[in-house]
């Protein structure tokens, strides 16, 4: 692991939010940039939970992981607290295993 | 970096073999939606100088939310700040316990630990998922990344991702 990434990420990351305090309002005001930039974190973690539940380096798998997801997403929808969702997800994938 | 989910993002992408730079090129884009947050406090805020660049560093989900939810400037201004310091500490603190927990924990596999991040993202974009095109946005997201997932290096489906999301977004209006 080298660093240089690390710190050029976290660079950029400050430097996004430095730019949203400064930067003139109405560039970042353009509807359509208002509209991209809330999407990002959505698509980009939605595709981060399907590629760390359903794959291996770069094979697909369906492994305990998978019932781990459908039981967050059952804790989700009953609007469990955040940490309980976590628990229950990692719960699953370690009964699952066990058994 | 203070910017949770692009700090799972690096973690994630690092941890499941990816290239380190696809994932500080994603953790920047999911860092992105901080901008908006900095343009809709800066009129609330009003920081200048120094204490701009210190107050940068708060500009995250949490302190935005506690800060915009006041209906006074100064109850604001002191939700953000108060948010933002207690917030760094303790995110901080809870880092540091769990890289030095590592040491000492066994498998992390057989506790079911590698499950845990998919659920917290889950949670974490769940209150971002009311409405069909968020919805059809993430699930759009996450068929896409599987599908090109066994043909490029790890961490690279979530870029092809943020690009088809930006040529979505940025598209001429209807």
């Amino acid at each position: 692991m080298s660093w240089a990434p690390l710190l050029v990420a976290s660079a950029a990351c400050y430097a996004i939010k430095l730019a949203g305090l400064s930067l003139p309002q109405r560039f970042l005001r353009d509807p359509r940039i208002q509209r991209t930039v809330p999407l990002l974190p959505v698509a980009l973690l939605a595709a981060l939970i399907a590629t760390q539940t359903f794959a291996t380096g770069t094979h697909l798998v369906l492994d305990a992981r998978g019932a781990a997801l459908a039981v967050a997403g059952v804790a989700v929808l009953l609007r469990a607290p955040f940490l309980v969702v976590v628990a229950a997800g990692a719960a699953t994938a370690a009964l699952v295993r066990l058994f | 970096m203070f910017t949770g989910a692009s700090q799972f993002a690096l973690v994630g992408i690092i941890g499941a073999g990816g290239s380190p730079w696809a994932g500080a090129a994603t953790a920047a884009l999911v860092g992105t939606r901080n901008a908006l947050y900095g343009v809709r406090l800066s009129s609330l805020l009003e920081v200048a100088g120094f204490r701009r660049v210190v107050a940068s560093h708060f500009v995250i989900d949490e302190p935005t939310a506690m800060a915009i939810a006041r209906d006074k400037p100064a109850e604001s201004r002191f939700a953000f700040w108060a948010t933002g310091v207690i917030l760094f500490s303790l995110w901080n603190l809870g880092t540091l316990a769990g890289a030095l927990a590592t040491q000492v924990l066994p498998d992390p596999k057989a506790l079911g630990f590698d499950a845990a991040p998919p659920a917290a993202f889950l949670a974490l974009i769940a209150p971002r998922l009311r409405g069909r095109e968020p919805l059809a946005i993430a699930l759009g997201a996450a068929i896409v990344a599987l599908v090109v997932l066994p043909f490029v290096p790890p961490g690279v489906p979530l870029l092809i991702v943020a690009l088809l999301v930006v040529a979505v977004g940025l598209r001429p209006a209807r």
